[in-house]
């Protein structure tokens, strides 16, 4: 019921309030995605202290908090992205769909097409935009036909809200896009591979308010499909795309809740002061 | 008033104008003093540069013309007394026709070609027959030689005139060209005074021509015939190197580069690996020639002064500036590039081979251009080996005996006889640049190649 309510919240913030939800234990809905205890360590540094919390599917759960907070270093945990980082440790667990990540089993790149990963500077492929969308199905062998990658990547960036503006133009390098086309393009690359789960570090910090807010109608827009993990540090665009936020400070998770609640009613006084702008 | 003392006080506004003006005026003047000296070293350096290439081409360029005869040679049947050339008759065993052959050659080595080179010279220099000494020392002693294996080619030469170009000695070509202080006495020229009177001679009835000559290019070293020395052997023995470099050195050098900079976990032995090829691209080349004439010469039992060992030598001495220069061309992939490509899925080896290294090629190629452009230009580590003995044939083959181009300018530069090799020895230089500047062309070529693709 309450995904239906999510649904239904697109562009309306009091509409997406469900008053059941809060906490970091998602009250209903089927769970996607649960951390128990996380804690990341570079070298000696730890730079998050245990967090847990339960995202459900079809929910945009948006992070915030200062520079530092640990809410990237906490989004790259959900597809072992800090795996490739020199020195960090990661602790706990996190499951998605009640499996381990970090079993021992798992295949870090299953793991990966099942979460897709959008940046915070948009990074195409120095290659053509099909080539971008492509190269992900080609690498996991999802489409065998020639006809089959090209309607992956026509439905990819039609999904993306890139089709239109791109169809003619296949063939060019991905990098000769705008800015927020190429972030658009990086979000259908992502999608090319049928992720549950999406997760955006800041996609709109590298762009300007038209395009952040085509980005941010395309998030209301995926949530029907995904589960999506926006991390941001405009509260406005938390705010607007979200149904639950989270506040970090310096490694912790402070508060979660429904994201009017945590704009408007939060209980912790640190949230409080972050997002009524008294630091941050 | 008493205001001197309050730490706050403001400059009054028309002190700061004047302030500021004369700051900027010093300011201004330093920087147009940076920017002459800047300008000044440019210029030095291209002077220097101008310099260099000016005094090599002048005296290079005409070393690629030499003094040669234009004339009638009559293969005289009675000085080449010869019968037809063997050729495989129906029954015949090999081994009664290579006798056949071999009889054919011996014959024809007891040919008198200085004879018929005098009888030539003798149609345009009656005098000659009088003085063979003085005339045969007109031309290079290489073409009797080369007559013979004309002969060898066609002996239905024989009982024919030809008008041939043979080259004329080393020391007529240095007489000529004014290469030789022509008010020197007798007992100090190359040249008994006859041969030389006739040298200007004939050069002013035009029987000798300044031509270009392909000797420089065709024929390998020769200490008998100066003047058909040619860098072919030193030519082919550095292609051969470059070849082996290439091949050894990209390879083995990209492959460790990528390791060190992709995989490799940062422990301290991966430390101790980075700190050694630093260290060892700093290492004097000489040092790998020892090193080279130790293990591959001495316990593999290379052949000395082969291209095999050279290439070996220099593919060891360029490997960590291919190592260096790759790394430095994996570094500058973007992060976020990577980040993209394990973002949708692809494993750490995928990475480097589907994005890393297309985006680094540029980068690689020009490393390994830098590599192998300075093997090409090395001469100490070769010395060592043995490559600087003297080859009088162009090697086949990695495994036979060769100089390179440099160690050839090297031994040209002690020749004795120096008002030719000077010219000569600038000459091979040319060359050598000449390859230089091909294989630079072609790094920017693939460079630019590659970086308009995206």
């Amino acid at each position: 019921m309450a995904i239906n309510v999510a649904r239904a919240s697109v562009g309306s913030m009091q509409a997406a309030l469900p008053a059941a939800r809060g906490e970091a234990r998602a009250a209903s809905g089927a769970v996607k995605l649960s951390a128990q205890d996380v804690r990341v360590r570079y070298g000696s540094n730890e730079a998050l202290h245990g967090i847990s919390m339960e995202i459900n599917a079809h929910e945009v759960v948006a992070f915030i908090g200062p520079s530092g907070c640990g809410k990237s270093t906490f989004l790259r945990c959900f597809n072992r992205m800090n795996d490739t980082v020199a020195g960090a440790q990661v602790s706990g667990r996190i499951a998605i769909d009640g499996r381990d990540i970090y079993a021992r089993e798992v295949d870090v790149v299953l793991l990966r097409a099942q979460v897709g990963m959008v940046f915070q500077k948009p990074n195409p492929f120095p290659k053509s935009v099909f080539e971008n969308v492509a190269y992900g199905p080609r690498l996991h062998g999802l489409a065998t036909t020639k006809a089959e990658m090209e309607a992956v990547v026509e439905s990819s960036l039609r999904r993306a809200g890139l089709w239109d503006e791109v169809k003619d133009r296949l063939d060019e390098p991905g990098t000769s896009l705008s800015g927020g086309q190429q972030q658009r393009l990086c979000i259908a690359r992502a999608i090319a591979v049928s992720p549950d789960v999406i997760l955006m570090d800041e996609p709109c910090s590298a762009l300007d308010p038209i395009a952040t807010g085509v980005i941010e109608d395309l998030i209301s827009e995926l949530k029907k499909t995904y589960t999506i993990i926006i991390v941001t540090h405009n509260m406005q665009q938390a705010a607007r795309v979200s149904d639950r936020t989270a506040f970090f400070h310096l490694g912790d998770l402070i508060e979660m809740g429904p994201t009017a609640q945590i704009f408007m009613n939060p209980t912790q006084k640190r949230t409080e002061d972050y997002v009524t702008g008294r630091y941050g | 008033m008493s205001d001197t003392g309050t730490p706050h006080r403001q400059i009054p506004f028309s002190l700061v104008a004047q302030r500021v003006e004369a700051s900027l005026r010093r300011r201004r003047r330093k920087e147009v003093g940076f920017r002459m000296l800047g300008m000044a070293a440019v210029l030095t350096a291209l002077t220097l540069l101008a310099v260099l290439f000016g005094s090599i081409l002048v005296k290079g360029l005409p070393a690629f013309w030499q003094a040669t005869f234009v004339i009638d040679v009559h293969f005289d049947r009675e000085l080449i007394p010869i019968g037809p050339k063997p050729v495989l008759e129906a029954g015949e065993s090999p081994a009664a026709f290579q006798q056949r052959m071999v009889r054919w050659q011996t014959d024809l080595g007891f040919a008198d070609f200085n004879q018929v080179l005098l009888d030539a010279l003798a149609k345009v220099l009656p005098e000659a027959a009088e003085h063979p000494e003085d005339a045969i020392a007109l031309i290079a002693s290489g073409e009797a030689f080369a007559l013979r294996d004309r002969v060898t080619a066609d002996p239905g030469i024989v009982g024919t005139t030809q008008r041939l170009r043979l080259l004329a000695d080393a020391n007529v070509d240095v007489w000529l060209k004014g290469n030789i202080d022509r008010s020197l006495p007798d007992e100090a020229q190359q040249l008994s005074a006859r041969t030389r009177a006739w040298a200007d001679q004939l050069y002013a009835a035009d029987v000798i021509q300044n031509r270009f000559s392909t000797a420089i290019f065709l024929n390998p070293d020769s200490r008998s015939s100066l003047a058909s020395a040619g860098l072919a052997g030193a030519f082919m023995g550095s292609l051969f190197m470059m070849i082996i470099v290439i091949v050894l050195a990209m390879p083995i050098g990209v492959a460790a580069a990528v390791y060190l900079e992709e995989f490799a976990p940062k422990r301290w032995w991966t430390d101790v690996i980075e700190v050694n090829i630093n260290n060892l691209a700093a290492v004097p080349s000489i040092i790998f020639g020892l090193f080279g004439a130790v293990v591959f010469i001495m316990w593999f039992d290379l052949p000395r002064s082969s291209a095999v060992v050279g290439g070996l030598v220099l593919t060891l001495m360029t490997l960590p500036t291919v190592i260096i220069a790759t790394r430095a061309a994996l570094k500058a992939v973007p992060p976020s590039i990577r980040e993209a490509a394990l973002g949708v899925g692809a494993s750490k080896v995928q990475v480097v081979f589907h994005h890393v290294l297309p985006l680094a090629r540029p980068g690689i190629f020009t490393a390994m251009i830098i590599g192998v452009a300075q093997a090409l230009g090395e001469t100490g580590p070769l010395l060592l080996i043995g490559m600087n003995a003297f080859v009088a044939s162009v090697p086949t083959s990695p495994f036979d005996q060769s100089t390179a181009l440099p160690v050839q300018i090297f031994l040209w530069q002690a020749n004795e006889l120096r008002n030719f090799f000077e010219g000569r020895g600038s000459a091979a230089i040319i060359v050598l640049l000449a390859m230089m500047i091909t294989l630079n062309s072609v790094a920017i070529w693939l460079r630019r190649r590659y970086e308009t693709r995206w």
